[in-house]
C-alpha cells in the first residue's frame, strides 16, 4: 500500500504546494489584521500569475516577470485599498468584484498578446533553477538521509525557502515591531489607535500594499515555477483556500502557516490517492479530499475544535470621530 | 437650504447610473485596446439584447438573476451577507434533479414541475440552514461559513455527479436529460415573438416573487421584524424579536430563493444537471441586490441589465471575434466594483452640485 502511495512523493509535493498558500495567507494576514477584509487574494494572485508569466516570456528573464507580477498585484491592492479605505465601500463586494474582473481581464489580455487560447507560451528553459545543496551527490547513496537532504531540505526553488522564511518574519513584524502593534490596533480598535496618534488610513494602506507584494509571489510561483505558463483561472480557488487557512489559523501567522502546510498536504494526497484502492475504504474520490480543508475550517469556526476569532474592526471602514 | 444628504432620486438613480457609466467607459477603453469601436460594440450589444427578438433571452437570464438577487436581498435585510447563494443554487439544482430522476417517468407535468420546484427550494434552503444556524447559535461569521459552503458544495456536487449521476457509457459530467414533461412551459407558446427563447413561466414566478418580497418585507409584521433585526439587532431583541430565529428563517428563505434560480436555468433551458451550472449567477445576485438597493423595482432593473449584458455580450463576441466572451466577465466585475463597492464615488460631488444650484 505504501509503495502505491509514495509517501516520500507526498512529503516533497506538500513542501512545493505550501508556498502558494503561505504567500497569499501571509498577505491576507497583513490586510485583515489591519481591519480590511481581503477577499481579493484570488484576483491579485491571478493577475500576478499572468503578468509574471507574460513578462518573463517576453523578456526571457524570470526576475523581470516576478517584478511585473509584484507591480500589478501591488497596484490592485492599492485600488482595493482605495475602495475599502478612502471610499469606505463594501469590502466584501470590492474583493469579489476584483476577482471576477481579473478572471476575465487576464484571459482577454493573454489572448490579445499571445493568441494561444488565453495561455501564455511555455517558459521552457528559463524557469527558475532548483537549488541543489552542496554535498547532495555525496549523500545520495545513504537511505533516507540522502533523500531528506537532497529532496526535502534541498532541491527547491528560492521562492520555496522565501515562503518558509516569511512565517517567522511575519510573526515578528506583527507581534514584536512597532508597525505591527499599530497595525493590529487599527484592526482591533481603530479609534484607540487614532487617539494614540496613529493614522488608521495610512496604516491600512501600507498593510494593503504589503499584502499586494506578498500575494504577487504566490501568483508568480503558480505560473512561473509550478507550470511555466499562464492558464485561464489557474489559481483555481487557491486564494480562497489561503483565506480559509487564515481563518483556520485564527488570524495568527504560525497557526495559519500550519493550516497552509496541512492544506498543501491534502492536495498532495489527493493527487497521489486518485485511483488507488485503499484497504477498508476502497477508492476515495479526489473531490471528497478537496472538501476537507473547508469542512475542518467550518468545524473550527463552529467552535467545536478551537475558537477562531476575527479582528474586531474587520470589514468596517474607519470614520474619524469629531 | 443646504442638505447633507442626497435626495432619493439622486442616490437611487443618478449615482448608480453614473457608476454604471464609469464602468462602461473603462470597458470601452478595453474594447478600444482590442481594436474594435466601443460605440459600435455598444450598439450591437444593445440591439442584440433589448430588441424584441432577443428580449426573450435577456429576460430568461434576468429571471435567474432576479431569484439570486432576491436571495441575497432577503438575507441582507436581516443584516446577513449571504455569499453562499451560488452554492445554494448549485445544491438546489441537486434537489431538483433528485425529484426529476425519481418522478419524471411517472408523474404528469402538472405534478412533476411543482415537485421539482419544491425539491430545489428544499435543498437550497437546507444548504443555507447550517451557515444560518452557526451564525445564530455559535456566532460563526456568515460570510466566512458561506464561502466555505460554496466550496464544499462545488466538491460535493462534483463527487455526486461523477459518481452517481452520469448515465452509463457517457463521459460528460452531467445527469441524464429529464423527460419533456419536466420542462417549464415557455412563454413563446403564447407570445410568438419569444418563440425560440428559453423564457418560461419562471419569469412570471420571478415577478410574483418580487411583488411578494416587497409586500412581505415592507407591509407585514414579519417583514418589520426582519428589517429591525437587520438595522439594529439589539433594539429588535429588546422589542421581543428572537434574533437567532430571524437569522435562521431569513437564511432558509434566502436558500429557497437560490433554489428557484436553479429551476429557471435547468428546467427552462438545459433540462439536465451539469457541473458548475450556476456559472457565477449567485455572485451576480450580490451585485443585483446592491445595485437595486434591495428594492423590488431596483432588483428587477439591475437583473435585466445583467441579463442584457450576458445576452448582448454573447452576440457581440460572436460577431466580433476580437472581443472574446471573457471580456464580459471583466465588465461584470467592473460593474460590481463601481455599483456595489464604490456606490458613493460621485456622492460628494453631486451633493456639492445640488447645494450650489440652490444657492
Amino acid at each position: 500500500m505504501f509503495e502505491d502511495l509514495q509517501l516520500g512523493g507526498i512529503v516533497v509535493s506538500t513542501i512545493r504546494n505550501a508556498p502558494v498558500l503561505i504567500f497569499a495567507a501571509m498577505a491576507g494576514l497583513f490586510a485583515e489584521r489591519s481591519g480590511v477584509i481581503d477577499l481579493a487574494l484570488e484576483g491579485k494572485m491571478l493577475a500576478s500569475a499572468f503578468a509574471s508569466a507574460a513578462v518573463a516570456f517576453s523578456t526571457q528573464n524570470v526576475w523581470y516577470g516576478v517584478a511585473a507580477g509584484l507591480a500589478v498585484s501591488a497596484a490592485i491592492a492599492l485600488i482595493q485599498g482605495f475602495v475599502s479605505i478612502t471610499q469606505k465601500g463594501n469590502q466584501l463586494v470590492g474583493g469579489i468584484a476584483i476577482n471576477i474582473a481579473m478572471s476575465g481581464l487576464t484571459f482577454v489580455l493573454a489572448e490579445y498578446f499571445f493568441h494561444q487560447g488565453g495561455q501564455t507560451p511555455n517558459l521552457g528553459e528559463i524557469r527558475l533553477a532548483e537549488i541543489i545543496l552542496p554535498g547532495t551527490e555525496a549523500l545520495k547513496g545513504i537511505p533516507f538521509l540522502g533523500w531528506f537532504y537532497g529532496s526535502v531540505l534541498g532541491g527547491h526553488t528560492i521562492l520555496v525557502y522565501l515562503a518558509f522564511a516569511l512565517i517567522p518574519l511575519v510573526h515578528w513584524v506583527l507581534y514584536h515591531s512597532r508597525f505591527g502593534l499599530r497595525l493590529r490596533a487599527c484592526g482591533e480598535n481603530p479609534h484607540a489607535a487614532d487617539a494614540a496618534g496613529v493614522s488608521v488610513e495610512r496604516t491600512r494602506y501600507l498593510a494593503m500594499f504589503i499584502a499586494g507584494v506578498l500575494c504577487s509571489f504566490s501568483g508568480a510561483y503558480i505560473s512561473i515555477i509550478q507550470s511555466g505558463f499562464f492558464l485561464r483561472d489557474m489559481t483555481a480557488g487557491a486564494g480562497y483556500l489561503a483565506l480559509t487557512a487564515m481563518v483556520f489559523g485564527n488570524w495568527r501567522p504560525a497557526y495559519t502557516a500550519i493550516g497552509c502546510v496541512m492544506f498543501g498536504f491534502f492536495s498532495a494526497v489527493q493527487i497521489q490517492i486518485e485511483g488507488v484502492d485503499l484497504p477498508v475504504v476502497g477508492r476515495i474520490p479526489g473531490s471528497l479530499i478537496q472538501m476537507i480543508p473547508y469542512v475542518v475550517t467550518v468545524i473550527v469556526l463552529a467552535g467545536l475544535m478551537a475558537k477562531s476569532v476575527a479582528p474586531k474592526a474587520i470589514g468596517r471602514p474607519f470614520v474619524k470621530s469629531r | 437650504m443646504k442638505t447633507t444628504e442626497l435626495p432619493r432620486w439622486a442616490s437611487g438613480f443618478v449615482l448608480p447610473l453614473l457608476n454604471l457609466l464609469t464602468a462602461l467607459v473603462i470597458a470601452g477603453l478595453v474594447i478600444k485596446l482590442l481594436g474594435e469601436s466601443p460605440v459600435e460594440s455598444l450598439q450591437i450589444l444593445i440591439s442584440n439584447s433589448l430588441m424584441l427578438e432577443h428580449l426573450g433571452y435577456t429576460l430568461f437570464y434576468a429571471t435567474t438573476f432576479i431569484f439570486t438577487g432576491l436571495s441575497v436581498s432577503v438575507a441582507m435585510k436581516a443584516g446577513l451577507f449571504n455569499i453562499g447563494t451560488e452554492g445554494q443554487m448549485y445544491i438546489g439544482g441537486l434537489g431538483l434533479t433528485v425529484a426529476m430522476l425519481a418522478f419524471d417517468a411517472s408523474l404528469p407535468a402538472i405534478l412533476l414541475i411543482p415537485a421539482a420546484i419544491l425539491g430545489s427550494m428544499l435543498f437550497g434552503a437546507l444548504w443555507a440552514f447550517l451557515p444560518g444556524y452557526l451564525q445564530a447559535k455559535r456566532g460563526s461569521h456568515i460570510v466566512v461559513t458561506t464561502i466555505m459552503f460554496n466550496f464544499i458544495a462545488a466538491s460535493l456536487m462534483n463527487f455526486v455527479i461523477v459518481k452517481y449521476l452520469i448515465p452509463e457509457g457517457e463521459q460528460n459530467p452531467s445527469s441524464r436529460p429529464f423527460a419533456d414533461s419536466g420542462s417549464m412551459p415557455r412563454l413563446g407558446e403564447w407570445i410568438p415573438q419569444f418563440a425560440d427563447a428559453p423564457l418560461n413561466l419562471g419569469f412570471l414566478l420571478a415577478l410574483a416573487a418580487l411583488a411578494l418580497y416587497g409586500i412581505v418585507v415592507w407591509r407585514s409584521p414579519w417583514g418589520y421584524k426582519l428589517r429591525a433585526t437587520g438595522l439594529n439587532p439589539n433594539a429588535a431583541h429588546y422589542a421581543g424579536v428572537s434574533i437567532s430565529r430571524m437569522i435562521i428563517v431569513a437564511m432558509l428563505i434566502s436558500g429557497a430563493l437560490a433554489g428557484l434560480a436553479a429551476v429557471n436555468s435547468i428546467m427552462g433551458s438545459t433540462h439536465y444537471l451539469s457541473i458548475s451550472f450556476p456559472a457565477g449567477a449567485g455572485f451576480i445576485g450580490i451585485a443585483v441586490a446592491l445595485m437595486g438597493r434591495q428594492h423590488p423595482v431596483g432588483i428587477l432593473l439591475s437583473s435585466v441589465l445583467f441579463g442584457a449584458l450576458i445576452q448582448g455580450g454573447g452576440e457581440l463576441s460572436f460577431q466580433k471575434p476580437a472581443i472574446p466572451p471573457e471580456t464580459f466577465i471583466f465588465i461584470q466585475g467592473l460593474i460590481i466594483l463601481f455599483c456595489g463597492a464604490m456606490e458613493n464615488l460621485y456622492g460628494p460631488a453631486l451633493l456639492k452640485l445640488l447645494n450650489s444650484r440652490k444657492g
